[in-house]
This record gives C-alpha cells, structure tokens and sequence, in this order.
C-alpha cells in the first residue's frame, strides 16, 4: 500500500478527478440499482404524457410524450451506456494492444502489415464504418459493441506501438533479452507493466468516447429496440422538441455529466501517474 | 526548384494511396460478405421488396456463382470505373446520388474546420497567455464540457434556443423555401442557414484544439528565439502571432487532418439534427430505409475523399512552415 499512497494522493488532491470519480459513482449506482429507485419497466406508462420536470414529486424528470416516467429511462439507460462503454472498451483495449505490442516488439514485416491496417482503420471514417456494421448485423447490444470495438482499436494500437518502441530500447529490456527470457516473457513481464501509465489514461478516455459513440448510434435509431438508452430517448423526444423540449435534454445532460466524469477521472488518472507530464 | 519537389511529392503521395484505396474496396466488399442473405438481398435493399427479375439480374450481373476471388476482382473492376452500383430505393445510380449531395457536405465540414481551427487558435492562445488565471480557467473548464457533450444533442439545444424560442435562426435545411434568390443573396441565405449547424459542429472540434494550442503555446513560449524576440524589445503583440502562433500551429494542422474522416462522420449526425441536404443527411436515409449498396457506397466515396484531403494537408504544412524539407 506504500507504493500506492503518493498515487492516490495525487488523485485526491486534484479536484476535478475526485468530482469525476463522485459522479462516475453516482452513475453506476443509479444503473445499479435502477430497478429500485424509480419503475422497474422503463418503458411503462406510469402518468399523465408530459408532465413538466418538478411539476409532480412523483416524477422529478417528468415523464414523455407516451407518459413514460424520465427517471426511470435515466437510470435504465445508465446500465447499457455503461456495459457498451465497458466492454467496447475492453475488446478494443484487448485487440490494440496486442496488435500494437507485436508491431513495436516484432518489427519489420509484421509491423508493417500492422500498421497498413490501422491506417485503413484511419482512412475509412470511423463512424461511418459503424453505422454500416450495425445496419449489416441489425442492431443489438452485442453488434453495438462490437462495431464500437471495431473502430477503436486502431488508436490503441498505435499508442502501444509507439510506447514498446520505446521501452524496447531500454538497459532493462536488453538484459531480459541477454538472459534468453522469451518473447512472450519479455513482452508481458518487462515492457507493457512499463507501458501500462499512458495506456491506461487512453483505455480510460477511450470509455468515455465508446458511450458518446453508443448514444449516437441509438439517437440514429440503430439502438437496441429491447433496452432504454439515453441516445434513444434524445432521438425519440426530437418529435416533440419544439412543445416538449425537456424530453430530450434531460436525457442529453445524463450523457453529458457522464462522459465529463469519465474525462475528469481520466485525466486525473494521467496527472497521478505522470507527474512530469503535469498540467502547467 | 522547391515548387517541383512538392510537385513530385504529390505525385508519390497519390501513388502510395492507391493500396489504400484498393484495401477500402476490399473492406467493402468484406462487409458484404458478413451481411445475412446473399449480395443481391442486401444490394436490393429490403428482401422482398425487390421483384424477382431484379434480383436475377443483380445475381448474374454479381457473378454469385463464381468463386469468392472472383467475385472480389469484379468488384473492384466496377470500383475502377466508379460504379458503385444502383440505389434500388432511390432508383439512381449510388454515384449520382452522392455526387449530389457531395457539395453540401463539404461546405459544411470544411467551414466548421475554418471557425474550429481560428476558434481553437485563439481561445487557446488567450488561454496560454494567462496560464492559472482566471481566463485560462474559464476556458479549460468551457473546453471540458464541449469535448463531453454529445453533438447532436448540443444541436437540439440550439435549435430550441436560436430557432422556437428566440427565432433568430432557422432551424434546418439549407435554403428558405419560398423565394428563388441568386448570386449573393443566395450566398447569404445559405451562410444564414449554416450558422448553427457550425457551431455544434464546432464545439467538439475547438475544445480539442484549444487543449492542444494552449499547451503547444506554452511549449514555444520557452524557444530562445521567443526570449529573443523578447530581448529585442518586441511587444507580446508582435511576438504572439509572429514567433509563437506559427509554429504552434503545426500539431493542429495534423490533427485537423486526422479529423477529416470524424468530421465526415460527425456530419451524419448533424445534418440529421438540422436536415442538412448532404452525404450525412443521405446516410440517414439510407439507415433507416437499410439500403446497404447506398450505405457502402458512401463509406467507399467518404474514405477515397479522405485520404485526397490527407494529401492536401500534407501539402499545406511546406506552405506553413517553409523549412520542412520535401522529402
């Protein structure tokens, strides 16, 4: 715990991450126990169509125009922003990073290919591709996260690439390599422990851009029809925006408070991990 | 002597894009192989919305009997000769249907990259010289919250705002309906539409560039050739956009490059918020209808114009900064 103490230090006394961290907290709480704290069944219809945000105690969001309770859509559509935001992230984490560890180690031909394919990844436009692998294998949870996935990796991968560039080059890699540890030991015990700070900050940030990536898909109407999620309510609310104008913001702001506090915790993970990186 | 070199260079550079483009074809085509049903189901759109002389026809016309090798090499002949195929729900060829929408697109992307780029500049620039002040704080934290807000809501929003309730702005389109205007008049009509559909655009695309300018600015501010510009008694004024913002400069042009392809994708939401006739507002279109030929069309076109601006940036930075060396 020794070693962690000046890291969590760093963390906590940088204000905006702990405000993040709070609000991250607050989020998956209120996924969590969404069932608990308003309608178990987000899309019954528990009151009058448009009620006003404060205007019934029952319902401090209001409800939408089928008389759906907000609240409810709220901390419903926190569990699947979240889970997408996850697990996209993690699949990508997963494929970049071991794209990019074997094109930084391996070099040469291996790295070459490599890289020719996160550039195609580059070329083609990220959303776009997408929206095309959702409408090819209609819309779900899993083709969602997966075509998240499918666009993010690149950017993972290149920034492994370049840290185990680096690290490859170090005295300490040199003597694993003398010693005859094998690549594979190399890889995992020596350079990407060394790689992991910056890794981390970006696979971080990375789940902040999954769930803006998740609310936009589902705003396009290429959402899970079976699950509540906050890009879907803005696109529903958009029939009534000119009457109604709080059925889509108030799904908009719980988007916005949530990709923040990812960011803020983001950065504040890469401050507390890289001190000499600080902001100035 | 330097304008041959750079001549050259972009003669390499569309070279090496050739690859490029050839492996966006064969994405597409891979694409079309994931999808259920066999091509001509999904180049038709819906099943069964197609008559069935239609499909024979795409089957033969596809070769879906032939091998997959063969397959793929046909497919590549006709992206060769720009056929991208039919649009069964708009009854045109896909081509047509983009090239028309094309233009809009484009000038809605390559203005919100102007105003991103000039906003960014000067609002990170401001930020830097005021670094831990109050100004500085009041940007950082505004670029925070742009960078985390989702664009088509930001929209919504402003359309509530500037169009239903303070009816400054119109809320959508491209150009008023009644009324044929010409030459500057329309000019003007459609900068008026396009002001708010900029500036959700741009948003995003300032705060990033704000972060990176601020600390770029302050990276250049510590040069020797700042302290001596200092030295000889230049004002901060002079020194600022001379010295300092120049070279700054470099990492957005990169990063403006690297977000063209963002940018296209970023225009499909925001010509559906503001029904913006171009590529965007078409990709909706053709989501909702599922005409995947349309769909893969416009990822084809949209990567191909990629990697054409990717060369034009790359030729603007010997214009920025005339030490580069063509290489």
């Amino acid at each position: 715990m020794a070693e962690a103490d000046p890291f969590l230090k760093r963390f906590g006394r940088n204000r905006p991450a702990a405000i993040g961290a709070v609000l991250l907290l607050a989020v998956t709480a209120g996924g969590l126990l969404a069932p608990m704290l308003s309608a178990p069944d987000p899309w019954a219809m528990v009151a009058r169509p448009f009620l006003w945000p404060g205007s019934d105690p029952r319902f401090p969001l209001g409800t939408d125009m089928l008389g759906r309770d907000l609240l409810a859509g709220i901390l419903h559509g926190a569990r699947v922003s979240l889970l997408v935001g996850l697990i996209a992230t993690a699949a990508a984490a997963f494929v970049g990073i071991s794209i990019g560890a074997l094109a930084g180690y391996y070099g040469g031909r291996i790295d070459n290919l490599l890289m020719r394919l996160t550039e195609l990844f580059q070329i083609v436009p990220p959303f776009i591709l997408a929206v095309v692998l959702v409408v090819i294998l209609e819309p779900s949870v899993g083709t969602i996260i997966l075509a998240i996935a499918a666009i993010s990796w690149p950017q993972l991968a290149r920034l492994t690439r370049a840290e185990v560039l680096s690290i490859r080059e170090r005295e300490y890699v040199e003597a694993a390599v003398s010693v005859g540890m094998s690549d594979r030991r190399i890889i995992f015990r020596e350079i990407l422990p060394n790689a992991a700070p910056p890794l981390l900050v970006s696979t971080s940030l990375a789940v902040a851009t999954s769930i803006l990536l998740e609310s936009s898909l589902s705003f396009l109407g290429l959402g899970d029809p079976n699950v509540m999620s906050w890009g879907t309510m803005v696109g529903a609310g958009r029939e009534v925006l000119r009457s109604a104008w709080y059925v889509c913001a108030v799904p908009g702001v719980a988007i916005l408070v949530t990709v923040l506090a990812i960011n803020l915790v983001g950065e504040g993970l890469n401050d507390a991990l890289d001190p000499k990186r600080r902001r100035r | 002597m330097r304008r041959s070199r750079i001549l050259a260079y972009a003669g390499r550079r569309l070279l090496q894009a050739v690859p490029l483009i050839l492996a966006v074809a064969v994405l597409n085509f891979l694409l079309l192989q994931i999808a259920p049903g066999d091509a001509a189901e999904v180049l038709a759109g819906e099943a069964g919305t197609a008559t069935p002389e239609y499909m024979a026809r795409l089957r033969e016309e596809f070769g879906l009997d032939q091998p997959m090798h063969v397959q793929l090499w046909n497919m590549l002949l006709r992206l060769l000769q720009l056929d991208l195929g039919h649009s069964f729900r708009h009854g045109v060829p896909v081509l047509e249907l983009i090239l028309d929408r094309l233009p809009a697109t484009l000038l809605l992307m390559l203005t919100t990259l102007g105003v991103s780029v000039l906003f960014g500049v000067l609002l990170g620039t401001l930020a830097a010289r005021g670094a831990n002040g109050v100004v500085d704080a009041i940007i950082s934290v505004g670029a925070m919250i742009a960078y985390a807000t989702p664009v088509f809501w930001i929209g919504l929003m402003m359309i509530v705002l500037f169009s239903v309730e303070l009816r400054w702005l119109p809320s959508g389109g491209m150009t008023t309906i009644t009324g044929d205007r010409e030459g500057l008049a329309l000019v003007a009509d459609i900068a008026w539409h396009m002001i708010l559909p900029v500036t959700t655009m741009s948003f995003f695309f300032i705060a990033i560039y704000c972060r990176i300018m601020r600390a770029s600015v302050l990276n250049v501010m510590e040069e020797d050739y700042v302290t001596t510009a200092r030295a000889k008694g230049l004002s901060e004024l002079a020194i600022l956009p001379r010295h300092t913002m120049r070279n700054a400069l470099l990492p957005i042009v990169t990063l403006a490059g690297l977000h063209l392809s963002t940018l296209l994708g970023g225009s499909v939401l925001i010509e559906t918020v503001f029904a913006w006739p171009g590529l965007g507002r078409l990709t909706f279109d053709a989501v909702f209808q599922r005409d995947l030929n349309l769909l893969l069309g416009i990822l084809f076109v949209c990567s191909v114009l990629v990697v054409l601006m990717n060369l034009l940036v790359d030729l603007l930075y010997f214009w920025i900064d005339p030490r580069i060396e063509v290489d």
